[in-house]
């Protein structure tokens, strides 16, 4: 491909794409109030704009450099920390991964930031809204584009403070403020795993490498992590698995996963655009981009990756099976994105970071989608509860068949892209060569499983949201319509996106080549279990039937108990009553947290509370009361010997003064007498002596 | 008819007394200005006394005890002229000369 853009000039625009945001986000956040709401969604809408402009840009320019490993753009800005021979500069990486995610951040996020404008509409604060959700887009392009490890964490706390603000973003509704705060505190546990970890690899790193680790640039890490291989382990466990589990604890944060996705349900507090920008497309995505950044350092840690698959696998089953029972529509949406994670997980878990990355990529799309039209129908019902829908077919056709699109792509319909990505996970998976004989096989057997819940579990959301007629009563029937076409545009790219977003990975049995795995390669270690070159080609065609059997059975049995007969439903919850309310109660999960972390900690608080009142309060007060008797004396003291001593002083001269005084009588002939008896005296004196 | 030294200073010593007991009894401010006028011309008698009887040689004699004396009634005068100026500026504020009067600076 011709040079289209000189690469050096690309590398001096790249702080472009995340500082348009930051500006945007600067001007509605100190402005907002003033600016009229046209012009707010003009700066917030057209700030991730051009900033996709820019990241387009870069694609091209990348794409234009021949040489495949060459495809890498540094901007270093300025040097941020210098101390000894250690330094770290704020710079920018723009090589096909942050690429990819880019496009990503900025292209999904302008669409949301243009439904937002319909979303939000009438909204007394949208200035703040937007300053936000740039201020989000901006974050989570630093995370991105950061190329260290410790720029990259400061878009990672930005990007978890920007979740709290919008979570809580109603902070009015006291409910809402608490889902905000609860998202942020189960993230700083997580965030604490990371900078333990990074740490950790930090130290390991200078200690071993005698002066020759000069930063942490990934470049630098990767030429690094051969020297946590000769560090002294840890409790019998290599520095490199320590490093890898405490970075992907720090994921399990981010991007909810056991045992830390608690906050993503309830993190549907906020704006429905929000759930989608960040809470199912982007932030939430983190963990897993994060991963694929240092796969250099999980292929050196197997235990590790391991446990990432293991989590990941254990997750999406997991969540799958609570999102069956839930009500609430973007509750299920919630769920099915820690389950789609997981699958996420565990695509990198088995070292398929190209298939991580390309599952993230049509997640975003069809999941942003499904969260957007989701957002379209709680607009348009004012309700949560998918009890209260039903029958939106015909009210909102728009929003129905783009629903459509991203509902048989998250099940799993070939050929579109959901199944592209999510059968790439199970044949990776399947292929696997973990450290534990047979794990790969259960854990493709589990994902098998959960690619039939997620069909049945999306089944019932479509069926109990658009189909049937609506149970919201005649009231707000009557107010039931399309959203604005600014809300069903972007859901309409997104559908495009959604249904064709799966050609960048075609599996190999089509004899074409798979663009994103190739695109990404550079960037990656290893390329021996993506599947590609197994070249099983009867397996793969038979492992593809059997995923796409399972997920036409979950649609079928969806159809079955929620359309044929949906009678089914109650009858099976009523036969299997404890297991469905321990799904319903979401396993209890929260309760346990509750009983065994916050419980405790709230009555270690009490207890501290206490000791500080009786203790160290009475500590204080003895002390306090023991000052002010001394002060006593002391003052006593004063006031009698000092004072005393002072005041007789000028007793005594005062005393002498009045005495003296009356020699001064004022009359001259007085003084002259004085004079005279002076001379008399001093005369007298001369002639005796 | 000659007189010796001891006679002047006699006379001398009279005046002087006469005029320190004026200074110191008098309570009219005019009467006090008159004995330190008696005192000065005391002094100013023993100044020429001593100028004539104890000059060691006529030769040497460059009379300046009685210059002295001169000086001393020169600035005499001038002392009185002063003097009496106190004395008619007190008198303008006070309506009195009686020197018991005058007492601000007493202690």
């Amino acid at each position: 491909m011709a040079k289209l853009i000189d690469p050096q000039h690309m590398k001096s625009i790249l702080w472009l794409i995340p500082c348009l945001p930051l500006a945007g986000a600067v001007i509605n956040g100190l402005l907002g109030r003033r600016l009229p709401a046209r012009l707010i969604h003009f700066i917030g809408c057209a700030s991730v704009f051009m900033a996709f402009l820019v990241s387009v840009a870069g694609f091209f320019t990348l794409l234009g450099i021949e040489e495949p490993q060459q495809r890498l753009l540094i901007q270093s800005l300025y040097q941020w920390i210098l101390t000894g021979s250690f330094s770290l500069e704020v710079a920018f990486r723009l090589d096909p991964l942050s690429m990819v995610l880019c496009l990503v951040v900025t292209g999904v996020g302008f669409l949301i930031h243009l439904y937002s404008v319909g979303y939000m509409a009438g909204d007394e604060s949208q200035g703040r809204y937007f300053a936000y959700l740039n201020l989000f887009t901006f974050s989570m392009l630093l995370l991105v584009l950061g190329d260290n490890l410790l720029l990259m964490f400061v878009g990672w706390e930005g990007v978890g403070l920007c979740s709290y603000l919008l979570i809580g973003f109603w902070f009015t509704d006291l409910e809402k403020a608490q889902a905000g705060m609860k998202a942020f505190i189960v993230n700083r546990v997580g965030d604490f795993g990371f900078f333990v970890g990074l740490m950790l690899l930090f130290w390991t790193l200078f200690e071993g490498s005698n002066g020759t680790m000069t930063g942490l640039s990934f470049q630098q890490l990767r030429e690094g992590i051969p020297l946590l291989g000769t560090a002294r382990p840890i409790l019998g466990v290599g520095v490199a698995t320590w490093v890898a589990l405490l970075f992907f604890f720090g994921a399990t944060g981010k991007s909810a996963q056991i045992p830390l996705y608690i906050w993503l349900p309830d993190a549907m507090a906020g704006p429905t655009p929000v759930s989608a920008f960040i809470h199912a497309a982007t932030m939430v995505t983190a963990g897993v981009y994060m991963i694929v950044r240092l796969n250099f350092l999980y292929v050196a840690a197997p235990v590790a990756m391991a446990v990432v698959a293991v989590v990941g696998g254990v997750t999406a089953f997991y969540a799958a099976t609570i999102a069956l029972t839930q009500n609430d529509i973007k509750r299920v949406l919630a769920y099915s994105t820690i389950s789609q994670l997981g699958y996420m997980f565990l695509a990198v878990g088995v070292a398929a970071f190209s298939t991580g990355i390309f599952h993230l990529v049509t997640h975003a799309f069809f999941k942003a989608l499904l969260f957007l039209g989701a957002g379209s129908v709680i607009h348009a019902v004012h309700s949560n509860d998918m009890q209260e829908m039903g029958g939106l077919k015909k009210y909102m056709p728009h929003t129905y068949l783009t629903f459509m699109a991203a509902y048989l792509a998250i099940s799993g319909i070939p050929p579109l892209s959901g199944f592209m990505s999510k059968d790439e996970i199970l044949w990776a998976t399947f292929n696997s060569h973990l450290p534990v004989a047979g794990l790969g096989k259960a854990l493709w057997a589990l994902g098998l499983l959960t690619a039939g819940l997620t069909a049945f579990y999306m089944t019932r959301l479509v069926v109990l949201t658009f189909m049937g007629s609506f149970r919201g009563g005649s009231e707000k029937e009557k107010h039931l319509h399309e959203s604005p076409s600014v809300m069903t545009l972007p859901l309409m790219a997104l559908a495009v996106l959604s249904v064709a977003g799966g050609v960048i990975g075609l599996p190999a049995v089509t004899h074409l080549p798979n663009l994103l795995h190739d695109f990404l390669g550079p960037v990656l270690s290893s390329h021996g279990t993506s599947g590609h070159q197994a070249h099983a080609y009867g397996l793969e065609v038979l492992l593809m039937l059997i995923s796409t059997g399972v997920a036409a059975t979950g649609i079928y049995l969806g159809w079955l108990f929620y359309v044929k007969r949906p009678e089914l439903p109650a009858k099976l919850a009523a036969r299997f009553a404890s297991l469905y309310q321990v799904l319903n109660e979401k396993y209890y999960v929260d309760e346990i947290y509750q009983a065994l972390f916050v419980r405790p900690l709230l009555k270690l608080v009490a207890l501290s509370g206490r000791f500080d009142l009786n203790t160290i309060d009475g500590a204080v007060n003895l002390s306090s009361r023991v000052t002010v008797k001394f002060a006593f004396l002391i003052g006593w003291e004063d006031l009698k010997i000092v004072d005393g001593a002072v005041n007789g002083l000028a007793d005594i001269f005062k005393r002498w003064g009045a005495a003296l005084r009356r020699l001064q009588t004022g009359r001259v002939q007085h003084y002259l007498y004085s004079v005279v008896l002076g001379i008399f005296l001093l005369s007298v004196a001369m002639i005796m002596f | 008819m000659s007189y010796s030294l001891p006679s002047f200073l006699v006379v001398s010593s009279l005046l002087f007394c006469l005029g320190m007991y004026t200074v110191l009894t008098r309570r009219n401010a005019i009467g006090i200005l008159m004995g330190i006028e008696l005192v000065l011309n005391g002094a100013g008698l023993n100044f020429v006394a001593f100028s004539r009887f104890l000059e060691p040689s006529q030769t040497t004699n460059l009379l300046s005890g009685q210059v002295f004396t001169l000086f001393i009634i020169a600035v005499a005068a001038a002392e009185v002229a002063v003097a009496l100026a106190i004395v008619l500026s007190l008198y303008s504020r006070m309506k009195t000369i009686d020197v018991e009067e005058f007492k601000q600076l007493q202690g």
